[in-house]
């Protein structure tokens, strides 16, 4: 796979979610995610309903459901974070692990559960906001929300030259690989000690020409007037429409999360 | 495996697609002799480096095939492909990782699995083959460009393969380290192929040029030929060399 297809979750498609302005996205993004964390432990009801709008949004995108889950797994080995809470939280004992001798607590999987239902619907929410919306213009949105300019220009620019920097690397690697030859009959490769300290020096020196080219990036931008903001041209006008949309989706979150504790 | 009177290479019919797509080889046949040393010329994007990096499997063809001194690339030959063609490529930077030359220089010998004196006698002599003996302590991230492309060169000399193919060797060089370069590709006993926009280098040692363009062969003629014909090279971006005042064309 390119690199440009592992970093660029941006997936051209023609639909409502696609055209919607980012700045009505962004923030509408962020506002669900936020009502989901607001759900209560064990409150499986919230979660079902919560997920309903998020479906729908889904299939308007026309990313299909199949593609979202997929990139949803990305985020899978931050919530795995959570599960040893299954062994750590009191409560009656549900099995014990055999060898180890940990006992599992009902209260343990049910926050385990829980965290789990709602980090991966945000996830979820997170998904269809980057595949639905080029990173510019999500950069562009974080701007225009008044986000800290240094925040929005590390953002960038770790976007922009992750690529430059990676495939520095891609390209070190071929360079490496062009020279690791065998002759017929002879044991080559090295150690594993010696191939770890050829990969050590390969971190190395991309870290030494990164730092080098940031200086020259930098000296670069300066000579073209650069004092520490990135100046996007200016914004075209927030349709209503698209605010109305984004206000919709968010309501619906609020009205779940008020429903449930009535 | 290595046959006698096998050519260096004999690439039939190679064709390569990008992962995204992309086809960038359109299908190229090309016969190299032992010890013939040939031009890849072309605009920027025709796909010299593409070609280049199939040479030794870096890049997997999506057809056709490549084969070294009669040995054919696939997955099992990989090996020992890599220790018959080496790649010098564009950027001396890509090259270069290890924190001292010698070391660098060092690295395609040791991989080989040789012993230890042997690998040491490749890497000076391939560094005296280059004149910069006198650098092997140095890190490569303080040479100069001139310096690192000659430690990039001589990174593949040490490897002793029988075939090199250098992309863009002179490119960004100063008149003189260019020379020095040239007379060193001219010293070198081996089968060369060269891709490159420095048409006054092809005319001075590359005695045979291909033209390459949109990913297909478009000449394959003896330099003089080709570098003579003005309607060929403007076609395909290139510019005869009495633009520049070259006294050879």
């Amino acid at each position: 796979m390119s690199l440009a297809g592992v970093v660029d979750r941006y997936s051209e498609r023609d639909s409502p979610v696609h055209r919607a302005d980012a700045r009505a996205k962004v923030p509408a993004a962020f506002a669900y995610i936020l009502a989901i964390s607001a759900t209560r432990e064990a409150d499986w009801a919230a979660l079902g309903l919560l997920a309903v709008p998020v479906l729908a949004v889904v299939f308007a995108s026309r990313l299909g459901p199949w593609f979202v889950l997929r990139r949803t797994f990305l985020a899978l080995p931050f919530v795995l974070a959570a599960v040893p809470l299954v062994f750590t939280r009191p409560g009656e004992t549900v099995f014990t692990l055999p060898l180890l001798g940990w006992t599992a607590s009902d209260e343990g999987i049910r926050a385990v559960a829980t965290i789990l239902g709602k980090s991966w619907l945000s996830v979820v929410v997170a998904v269809l906001l980057v595949s639905a919306t080029p990173m510019v213009e999500i950069l562009r949105a974080l701007r225009w929300l008044r986000l800290p300019r240094i925040l929005v220009a590390t953002i960038f620019f770790t976007y922009r030259y992750f690529f430059v920097i990676g495939e520095e690397a891609q390209r070190m690697l071929r360079a490496r690989d062009s020279r690791s030859a065998r002759l017929p009959g002879q044991r080559g490769g090295g150690t594993v000690l010696w191939r770890a300290r050829i990969a050590g020096h390969m971190a190395g020196s991309l870290f030494v020409r990164s730092l080098e080219r940031s200086e020259r990036v930098y000296a670069a931008m300066q000579a073209r007037g650069y004092r520490g903001d990135h100046i996007f041209l200016a914004d075209p006008p927030l349709p209503a429409a698209h605010l109305v949309g984004a206000s919709a989706f968010v309501a619906c979150a609020v009205l779940v999360q008020i429903g449930v504790r009535w | 495996m290595t046959q006698v009177d096998a050519p260096a290479l004999d690439v039939q019919d190679l064709r390569f697609a990008y992962p995204d797509g992309t086809q960038a080889l359109h299908g190229i046949s090309l016969r190299v002799e032992p010890g013939e040393k040939i031009a890849l010329i072309g605009p920027n994007g025709s796909g010299k480096s593409t070609f280049l990096l199939n040479l030794n499997g870096i890049f997997r063809s999506t057809g056709g095939s490549v084969r070294v001194f009669g040995e054919t690339l696939d997955d099992r030959t990989l090996g020992s492909i890599r220790a018959k063609v080496g790649l010098l490529f564009s950027n001396p930077d890509d090259q270069l990782f290890s924190p001292t030359v010698l070391e660098d220089v060092s690295y395609g010998p040791l991989h080989m699995g040789l012993p230890r004196d042997e690998v040491l006698a490749r890497a000076r002599d391939a560094l005296a083959a280059v004149g910069m003996q006198e650098f092997e302590a140095r890190a490569p991230h303080h040479l100069s460009l001139g310096q690192k492309k000659r430690v990039a060169i001589a990174t593949v000399l040490s490897m002793g393969t029988p075939l090199i193919a250098l992309d863009e060797p002179t490119a960004n060089l100063d008149p003189r380290s260019r020379r020095e370069l040239i007379e060193l590709l001219d010293r070198l006993r081996l089968t060369v192929i060269v891709a490159t926009h420095d048409l006054a280098l092809v005319a001075d040692s590359l005695p045979r040029t291909v033209v390459l363009d949109g990913g297909r062969v478009i000449a394959d003629r003896p330099s003089v030929d080709v570098l003579n014909d003005a309607d060929l090279l403007f076609a395909h971006g290139l510019e005869p060399l009495s633009l520049h005042g070259h006294p050879h064309a």
